[in-house]
């Protein structure tokens, strides 16, 4: 829904009266989209329909109550896909309905719509294995795989809305499970290593503040370079130092964060185990999701930030000195992806391996655009690519027909059709990677 | 308030058109190129300065000889010495001329060697800095070069009966369609709706990454028949670059492709009215536009172009590198080393060439170091980033080496013609009164 009102300059004033009229607009594109999908479940189902019961593993034991026989329920794998399909169909119908009577299609039932998705797609592709889907693992993993996804979109999300590109966060995420590594193992203390890593995370973006607002130069090329600089750095430091002494200078399999159950939740079954019984780490994350949200749109700080990224000069001429504040968002947004980077090291591997993050950074900057340039988005877009990340090793185990090179490319296709404005519109910060200089200096 | 979808779009590349200053990437370049000399050869020595102290402090002599530094500290400094000696000289025997061989071609093989790594490296540096001087930035050389891999090396095995020489030709011919295809794709995207090139191109990388992944893990697609590694088949013969020294020396035919390359360039940029248009398009989007260039052809061409020359590399690497089979690391990481090159070499096409036998260099005298001196050769990739960094940030460097900054070498020559006009006036004043 959108409404355009007639500029009055533009109208004569003995023209008669103004007048302000309120154009609105339908939009179709929710409806067209899941319309598309549910096309496709239904024709998936229908050209490869498949035999036999899906075994869905709900609850461990430790819960409240139990769901099913031991925590398993079978259900027979094609009708339970097609009852699913159908309540997409009338959810599609729905937001059909709505777009023509110009309201919107509420998020949460866009979320329903894509758990009933995932639960037909699931259903079929586990058709007669003799495995069984454990929900509880398929989400408590994602969200381990999507940890420096999550930080990473953190940090990226406050670069940008303070003007500054951090093509870099792959490089922040590198050095940090590298530290991580190294001081958690020489300390043998977590909580170290974690600072230690917060501390090379927000190294990395001192080096990117100094080219990129000191010395100006094109941001997108000093992260692309400091990428490849760091790659080389750990990856030299690793087989030169690392590898002389790895069970002294590397190895934290004992010092990595324990599993902490949070009393009451943890037993709530499915999400109880999946999201609150789980290190230490995942827990800063909830909060710094909603802290990044509260200081961004909340705060004098994230109003300054923004001010920055949207209008260098405006923010000038008040007085907010532009410079100073995007190196403060650049450190910050370093640290932030630092802790993700730790989450390599401390709490996913017991030790560091070269090139280890494979690429997250890149992804991460995904989940920034996908999520639109704001945090709680972009979190969910970095929860969401882990999940499909996730997925792609679960099929694999249970012998799944999609090839697994398809879903690993999902994140990449999905963004693709972000920026080109398939899905959703995205808008960068004005400002964004444009350098500033104060006249006069 | 959001605005309808036709709406969007058009205002997000009104967007770009206003957020990106005119000349962003020229004002990059030319503070880079007006660091002239002294820059290029200080960021130099502070990137072999970083790298020297990476490899002291790795060094097992050296670090044991610190731990009594101060009992004994020509302990200390003739151990840096022989680590600094003997990194430094295999770097040079394994680039330039290997003094210690025991026969004359086994001493200039070194030589060959830099010339073959750099063919690719000037490939790929040359398809980056096509797009840089047309203000646009092609990070997906990767994907461009796996997606060139796939066409030729599809060609070399698909249609082993060709004639020795068509082969070699429609295999080249094929993967540089098949890269410029997978550019023209981000330059579509980029154009027709508005989407940052540098994203499109990094998603695009991992989508062929994928794709390739797919292929070679798939039997009946480009796996090697009988094997269950994701590999493919040996490229055949009639299809690889021909040697120009015999079989000894790994020197082929890809290196004489890529010095046509760079004239091509050149041509391109400086001689034809295409080049022009890129260039028009890189100084000032909206000027070009008024001027009746179409911005949105323009932009595909250029990334068409550029995926070529990226996809250029790609084949040399099927036909002439890795001829026994490729994995998905056929791209050996030249196509973000294409990025450094063309920076490097400031995005003109010569100075690409010498940027990239520099960047072959390293390569092969990091191998060297890497099996004599047991130092990592991932080193090379520091230095070379160094490098780049620091000749981008031409006050830096001038501000480590007290250099005057250009801006002081204005206001003194000012000041010196001011003071020499004064004191002219002065002497005349005094002529008169005389």
């Amino acid at each position: 829904m959108s409404t355009v009102t007639v500029d009055p300059s533009t109208v004569l004033p003995d023209e008669g009266p103004i007048e302000h009229r309120i154009v609105e607009k339908r939009s179709v594109k929710t409806a067209t989209i899941l319309a598309v999908a549910t096309a496709l479940l239904a024709l998936l189902l229908v050209a490869s329909p498949r035999q036999g019961k899906t075994n869905f593993q709900i609850t461990l034991g430790n819960e409240f109550f139990s769901i099913g026989e031991g925590g398993v329920v079978a259900v027979p794998a094609v009708p339970f896909a097609w009852i699913c399909v159908a309540i997409m169909a009338v959810l599609t119908v729905v937001a059909f309905v709505l777009s023509y009577r110009y309201s919107k299609f509420p998020g949460w039932a866009s979320a329903v719509f894509g758990l009933l998705a995932v639960a037909a797609f699931l259903s079929w592709a586990g058709a007669g294995a003799q495995g069984r889907l454990n929900v509880v693992g398929l989400i408590g993993n994602a969200i381990l795989v999507a940890i420096p996804l999550v930080f990473g979109a953190l940090g990226g999300v406050i670069g940008e809305r303070a003007g500054v590109v951090n093509i870099a966060i792959e490089a922040q995420l590198l050095m940090a499970a590298f530290t991580g590594a190294v001081v958690g193992s020489l300390t043998a203390n977590a909580w170290v290593g974690l600072l230690a890593a917060i501390l090379a995370g927000a190294g990395v973006a001192a080096i990117l503040g100094v080219f990129a607002i000191n010395y100006r130069v094109e941001q997108v090329i000093v992260g692309v370079v400091l990428n490849v600089l760091i790659i080389g750095v750990t990856t030299f430091l690793f087989s030169a130092w690392l590898q002389t002494d790895m069970q002294r200078l590397n190895s934290t399999l004992e010092h990595r964060f324990p599993d902490i159950a949070i009393p009451l939740l943890s037993r709530i079954p499915i999400i109880g185990p999946a999201l609150f019984n789980r290190p230490v780490i995942v827990y800063i994350m909830y909060v710094a999701v909603a802290a990044v949200w509260f200081a961004l749109y909340r705060t004098r700080w994230g109003l300054r930030t923004r001010a920055v990224g949207e209008h260098p000069k405006a923010a000038d001429t008040v007085g907010i000195k532009v410079n100073a504040t995007r190196w403060l968002a650049v450190l910050i947004a370093g640290a932030i992806v630092g802790i993700g980077g730790a989450s390599y090291t401390l709490v996913s591997n017991p030790s560091f391996n070269r090139e280890m993050t494979a690429g997250f950074g890149y992804i991460a900057l995904a989940a920034v655009i996908f999520g639109n340039w704001d945090p709680i988005r972009a979190s969910l877009a970095g929860l969401l690519f882990g999940f499909a990340i996730n997925l792609q090793s679960v099929l694999s185990v249970i012998g799944s027909p999609v090839p697994s090179q398809f879903m690993l490319m999902l994140p990449y296709v999905v963004t693709l059709l972000a920026v080109a404005g398939l899905v959703g519109k995205s808008r960068a910060p004005a400002a964004d990677g444009v350098a500033y200089t104060v006249e006069g200096h | 308030m959001s605005t309808n979808e036709p709406l969007a779009i058009s205002e997000s590349q009104q967007m770009n058109l206003d957020t990106e200053p005119e000349g962003r990437w020229k004002g990059a370049f030319r503070e880079m190129l007006a660091g002239g000399p002294g820059v290029a050869i200080g960021a130099l020595i502070l990137a072999f300065l970083v790298g020297s102290i990476m490899i002291a402090f790795t060094n097992a002599a050296v670090r044991e000889a610190a731990s009594y530094f101060f009992a004994r500290p020509q302990d200390f400094f003739s151990a840096l010495g022989s680590a600094m000696g003997g990194a430094y000289s295999s770097l040079i025997r394994g680039s330039i001329f290997n003094w210690e061989a025991p026969t004359f071609q086994r001493m200039i093989s070194p030589l060959l060697l830099t010339l073959h790594n750099s063919g690719p490296l000037i490939c790929a540096g040359l398809g980056v800095a096509v797009t840089f001087k047309a203000g646009l930035f092609n990070i997906g050389g990767r994907g461009q070069m796996l997606m060139a891999a796939v066409f030729a090396g599809w060609l070399a095995f698909g249609l082993p009966n060709l004639p020795v020489g068509i082969h070699l030709i429609v295999c080249i011919l094929g993967g540089i369609l098949g890269g410029a295809l997978w550019g023209a794709l981000a330059g579509f995207l980029n154009a027709k709706t508005g989407a940052h090139e540098v994203i499109a191109t990094i998603m695009l990388n991992y989508v062929a990454l994928y794709l390739l992944q797919y292929l070679l893990a798939t039997p009946g697609l480009m796996q090697n028949p009988g094997s269950s590694n994701p590999i493919t088949p040996a490229t055949p013969m009639s299809a690889q670059l021909p040697r120009l020294f015999g079989r000894q020396f790994p020197l082929n035919a890809g290196f004489l492709i890529a010095l046509l390359a760079v004239a091509f360039c050149w041509w391109l940029l400086n001689r034809s009215s295409l080049g022009f248009a890129f260039k028009a398009v890189g100084e000032n989007k909206r000027a070009a536009k008024v001027a009746g260039i179409n911005t949105d052809r323009m932009t595909i061409t250029v990334f068409a172009i550029s995926g070529a020359l990226l996809a250029l590399a790609g084949a040399m690497q099927v036909l002439g590198t890795v001829t026994t089979g490729f994995t998905d690391g056929i791209d050996g990481g030249i196509g973000f080393d294409g990025i450094t090159v063309a920076l490097l070499g400031g995005s003109q096409p010569v100075g690409v060439l010498f940027a990239g036998l520099l960047f072959g260099a390293f390569k092969a005298g990091g191998s060297m170091m890497q099996a004599g001196q047991m130092i990592p050769i991932e080193i090379v990739s520091v230095i070379q980033s160094l490098i780049v960094l620091f000749i981008a940030a031409p006050p830096l460097v001038r501000a480590i080496f007290h250099l005057p900054q250009p801006s002081q070498v204005a206001a003194a020559k000012k000041a010196a013609a001011k003071a020499a006009k004064a004191e002219a006036k002065a002497a005349a004043k005094k002529e008169v009164s005389a």
